[in-house]
């Protein structure tokens, strides 16, 4: 469904990405995972042509991405709904505007159908009873969830995460974590995560890539990349406590 | 060469949200261009009125002293009107403008790059241009000759009032020196004048807020960029204006 071809990025002087080769199949959940300032977010703002790559392509169901411009772009953007690091709302419109903005803007919906899926979605994070509420008023967890709810509010086939439970306490981690199983299971999207987290990663994830190096050092099953060999996973792995024994499980503090 | 570049990158973005004015008239763009009409213009009413009576006031009162050694303080009235109208009005609604306005877009702006909220709107399929650009240049573009005839009025006010307490002309006797002496040329002249840094100073806090980068102090630098850039070109446009109309 998406598809980087030894995808190459410089910003500055660092080579971000060098030649990253990856594969999104229909209805997944690929978590990429990897240390800080190794392209996560990068690679992911390649998928929709919020950066264009140096070297190599980005492929979206046959569309040529990072070649696409105007209204090709715009129809293969359509495709996509993105969850931002910091929920990325705009702060002079309420929640349910917020929500309601890629309706009113893209759609010929008539005000009561926006209304009734802005509440739909909104209920769908458990975010319904704060439709009212600015972006200024509500938590880090909840800009999130409203954040996450417009992304999903024009049923895109595919949705990308950028750091989705960074910055939040564990409960609500496990919230965004079970929405996004819960948007897979139920509505069969395509997902891509990008997280540090690695306990979300395997709860997820149908598969796990590691990006180090501006390489894919990893790409596996979360069962198998428990138990992968190579050394920069097993740091990470360890660095957060996940033993290859069986099922993973965690450890210490 | 590098203040080209951006003077070009910023003519660039002009012709984009001139492109985007045939949205203006849509019932969203409508209440933007409405509400960011309140926010520059009606917001800037208090210190508009401060600063331009002012400098009525100072005006007068300097050509006043001089022209009493004359016996010709009478025409304070003419130059009051005549200076507020043609360079005073639009020059201090411009910097104020710049300075309050300018600065408070390009940190907007900045932010919203920053914070990834441009990015969502562009992956929305919502051009960035005509949602944020356009009303805002509409509005500045209306509002900027508004308040600057705003600004002469109360500086004719200022200069009457120094004229009637400081220099014994009556009220009727300015008022009258200084509709006589003014033409409609240099109400005009002002007008465009101030019409052209309503646009300039919009353009320019855009472009510096879009181009930001490096966080909060990139946001910091944008508004710098976005003051200085802007008074620069409000003095240089404002001569070249002058000297087209009255050389």
């Amino acid at each position: 469904m998406i598809r980087l071809e030894h995808v190459t990025k410089m910003l500055g002087t660092r080579r971000v990405l060098d030649g990253v080769d990856l594969e999104v199949k229909r209805g997944e959940t690929l978590v990429i995972v990897g240390p800080s300032g190794t392209g996560k977010s990068v690679t992911l703002k390649h998928m929709v042509r919020l950066m264009t790559p140096d070297e190599g392509r980005v492929v979206v169901d046959g569309d040529v991405v990072s070649e696409a411009t105007g209204s090709a772009l715009e129809k293969i953007r359509e495709k996509f709904g993105v969850l931002f690091q910091g929920g990325a709302l705009l702060e002079w419109l309420n929640v349910g505007e917020n929500v309601a903005l890629p309706l009113r803007e893209k759609t010929a919906l008539t005000e009561d159908e926006i209304q009734t899926k802005v509440r739909e979605k909104l209920s769908l994070v458990g975010m319904e009873g704060d439709m009212e509420k600015y972006p200024a008023e509500i938590s880090g967890g909840m800009r999130k969830r409203v954040g996450l709810a417009r992304a999903i509010v024009r049923d895109p086939q595919i949705i990308l995460y950028d750091e989705p439970t960074s910055g939040l306490d564990p409960v609500s981690s496990r919230t965004i974590d079970r929405l996004i199983e819960s948007l897979r299971g139920e509505l069969g999207v395509t997902s891509v995560v990008v997280s540090h987290d690695l306990h979300s990663a395997l709860s997820i994830g149908t598969r796990i890539a590691m990006l180090y190096g501006g390489h894919i050092c990893e790409l596996a099953t979360p069962e198998a990349f428990v138990k992968s060999q190579n050394d920069e996973v097993r740091q990470f792995l360890e660095a957060q406590f996940i033993t290859r024994r069986g099922e993973w499980e965690k450890h210490g503090v | 060469m590098g203040f080209c570049r951006e003077a070009g990158r910023a003519l660039i973005l002009l012709f984009e949200a001139v492109v985007c004015l045939s949205f203006m008239f849509k019932r969203r763009s409508r209440r933007e261009i409405i509400q960011q009409m309140f926010i520059c213009g009606i917001k800037s009413l208090g210190v508009i009125t401060v600063v331009a009576t002012f400098t009525g006031m100072i005006l007068a009162l300097q050509t006043g002293i001089e022209m009493r050694r004359f016996g010709q303080e009478v025409f304070i009235g003419a130059a009051v009107m005549v200076s507020m109208l043609r360079e005073m009005g639009p020059f201090m609604t411009g910097l104020i403008l710049a300075a309050s306005v300018g600065s408070a877009v390009a940190a907007q702006m900045g932010t919203m790059v920053v914070s990834e909220e441009i990015a969502a709107l562009e992956l929305m399929s919502i051009n960035p241009v005509r949602f944020l650009v356009m009303p805002r240049l509409v509005a500045m573009a209306v509002m900027t000759p508004l308040l600057s005839f705003y600004s002469c009025v109360m500086g004719v006010v200022g200069g009457g009032i120094v004229g009637l307490t400081q220099l014994g002309v009556p009220w009727s006797a300015y008022i009258d020196n200084a509709t006589r002496y003014a033409m409609n040329k240099d109400l005009f002249v002002g007008m465009l004048k101030a019409f052209l840094f309503g646009v300039i100073i919009v353009i320019t806090a855009c472009h510096q807020g879009f181009a930001t980068t490096q966080g909060a102090v990139g946001v910091g630098n944008a508004t710098r960029r976005t003051v200085i850039m802007s008074f620069l070109s409000i003095l240089i446009v404002g001569y070249f204006i002058t000297r087209l109309f009255y050389v």
